[in-house]
């Protein structure tokens, strides 16, 4: 403290040696800003070494293909965020599918189907939800039993047969699920090089600025967070904290749903094994992004970071022509890494404190 | 007519009787010291009346109304705010978003509410200064010292206008000035006659600011004296159970 005694007086930051809670520091410190920096060196890598990489086509695959996952992301960031878990939402997409997919043979018009595809969803979700926060019973245990009882449910509804025959309406449920903006000529105005981006993704975007914002600007948003960070603080203070949790998992039933839904006109068919192993998947992209397990920490863009992530590396290597068996143990690994990377370590960033003690400071 | 009047209480946890027969009274502006043993049943009183739990028997009349609060909110609408003794802070929240939680100040109208952030921080802001506390509004709970954290504690209660304040330990992790202030404070509170509840273990702390002490042995009061009227060594051997009661 030699400045502090020359200068008379020190600046409370000094003494305390601790840094005010500033936007720059937020975003070194943020795991999704370091999961952006790897995307972006990894997608710059790839675009240089393969150019079929960069190409319009690949670039409206790949955002198609992540979309549906980043969706659900949002909706598993929000759970986890509360320090709860959502494991049934792969099985729920098979149910919602063939709720959906039912009601389209049965000749009824596209809204009709996808209103009950997005009910059923929605009623897994208040179940757990219900379970969870006012009966008090563990996120994992609910969770994994819905993750049974709707993929069983799936294969109930549909007979275990696959649904395609889906009446007059199939058109506009293919439509739906298949979109593009913009659109290539000469059907529409855009050039060759511009990515045709799907409705998924369009969908997406939507859903991550409006979470953006509730999780930013609204109470709720904060009042997630608290119950993250300690849930009975929360409950002193007035938070209603079992109605906020059983929104949580609506909104992760929500959130399925869509997913579901744009997957099934993708498709333009059902099966009930649709959704299978998701939630793992989803998780993954969700912790990449920077959500804790733990509770309290998550954010929009994380979500969608990491689930992009996932896809570029899956995409990358099938490009560079490596053997598509050893995917797993590259998104394992990178799943790892990230957290690793965003760990803290006496408040500072992992790496930061690591390059410290390699390199240490001359003594003040 | 006490602001706040506790009568016959008691209090059973299953077989453990936690309390038994308390009965006080606290008037407007008026500091009580409430001293006692581990597991005397001090942190039980504030918590019953703060409406964490209801008593077992007995009755808690705020302003001569029988209150019986079912959650801790209503008794904070009813002008009771606590400092709990593990300070019920959200680590991963700034100190403002910590003073504010659960009563954050909005602006615009619904739907299109949001949180005025700026509105939270200078209030906070003001609150610590008012404090004199090294707290700034932007800084993670979860980097903060035990003083710094304990007046995120205080600064919450002082939002809304209290007319009774309890006080779990609130000088019990904190530096001997930051002890000099929360005292100071609790001064200045009743000056503008809020009344305060204080737990305390440390005698000099309680003999300092309490205009009366509540002694409790084994969930049931053994003494309530002016704080002129007795000695440290008495509250002592009251607190021991060497003096069987005043």
């Amino acid at each position: 403290m030699k400045s502090a005694t020359a200068e008379g007086h020190a600046a409370i930051g000094d003494m305390a040696k601790l840094k005010e809670h500033t936007l720059w520091g937020r975003l070194v410190a943020s795991q999704a800003f370091w999961v952006t920096v790897a995307l972006a060196l990894l997608y710059c890598y790839m675009a240089y070494q393969e150019p079929a990489f960069r190409s319009a086509d690949n670039l409206s695959n790949m955002t198609r293909n992540f979309a549906p996952f980043a969706i659900m992301a949002l909706g598993m960031t929000v759970v986890i965020i509360t320090g709860g878990i959502d494991l049934s939402i792969g099985s729920v997409v098979g149910l919602v599918v063939i709720v959906a997919g039912l009601f389209l043979t049965w000749h009824y018009p596209w809204y009709v189907a996808f209103t009950m595809g997005l009910l059923a969803g929605l009623a897994c979700g208040a179940i757990n939800g219900f379970l969870i926060a006012y009966v008090g019973m563990s996120s994992f245990v609910v969770t994994l039993g819905m993750l049974s009882i709707a993929r069983s449910l799936a294969v109930v509804f549909s007979g275990n047969q696959m649904l395609y025959q889906f009446g007059p309406d199939a058109p506009i449920v293919k439509a739906i699920g298949q979109a593009k903006w913009p659109v290539h000529a000469p059907a529409g105005w855009a050039p060759d090089w511009m990515p045709q981006i799907s409705s998924h993704f369009w969908a997406m975007v939507i859903m991550a600025l409006l979470l953006g914002y509730v999780l930013n600007f609204k109470p709720i948003g904060r009042h997630l967070y608290s119950i993250g960070g300690n849930e009975q603080a929360a409950r002193l203070t007035g938070v209603p904290v079992d109605r906020i949790k059983f929104l949580a998992y609506v909104f992760s039933g929500f959130t399925t749903s869509l997913a579901a839904l744009l997957l099934l006109g993708y498709q333009g068919s059902a099966i009930n094994a649709m959704g299978q192993s998701y939630e793992l998947r989803v998780i993954a992209g969700t912790i990449i992004g920077g959500t804790v397990l733990a509770g309290g920490y998550g954010t929009a863009f994380g979500a969608i970071v990491g689930s992009a992530l996932l896809e570029v590396i899956r995409n990358a290597l099938l490009m560079a022509g490596v053997d598509s068996n050893w995917q797993g143990a590259f998104v394992g690994s990178f799943i790892i890494l990230a957290v690793l990377l965003g760990m803290q370590s006496g408040g500072k960033p992992l790496v930061t404190a690591w390059i410290e003690k390699i390199l240490p400071k001359r003594q003040r | 007519m006490p602001l706040l009047e506790v009568r016959n209480l008691a209090k059973n946890f299953g077989a453990i009787q936690a309390i038994t027969d308390m009965s006080f009274a606290v008037e407007a502006g008026e500091v009580v010291g409430l001293m006692g043993d581990n597991g005397a049943g001090k942190s039980t009183i504030v918590k019953l009346i703060a409406g964490n739990f209801p008593p077992s028997e007995g009755e808690i009349r705020v302003d001569g109304q029988v209150c019986h609060f079912q959650r801790p909110v209503e008794a904070r609408a009813k002008g009771i705010e606590v400092v709990y003794q593990d300070l019920a802070l959200a680590d991963n929240l700034t100190a403002a978003e910590n003073v504010f939680l659960g009563r954050e100040i909005r602006t615009g109208r619904w739907p299109l509410d949001r949180l005025d952030k700026q509105a939270m921080i200078d209030r906070s802001g003001e609150l610590f200064a008012e404090l004199k506390s090294e707290t700034r509004p932007r800084d993670l709970v979860k980097k903060m010292s035990g003083g710094q954290r304990q007046a995120v504690a205080i600064a919450r209660t002082r939002l809304s206008n209290a007319k009774l304040v309890l006080m779990d330990e609130p000088t019990a992790a904190i530096s001997v000035r930051q002890v000099a202030e929360v005292l100071e404070l609790i001064r200045r509170m009743r000056a503008q006659s809020v009344a305060v509840m204080l737990i305390s273990h440390r005698m000099p702390d309680v003999f300092a600011v309490s205009d009366r002490i509540i002694v409790m042995r084994r969930g049931s009061k053994v003494a309530d004296k002016h704080t002129a009227e007795t000695s440290p060594e008495e509250i002592t051997g009251l607190i021991t159970g060497a003096i069987r009661a005043a």
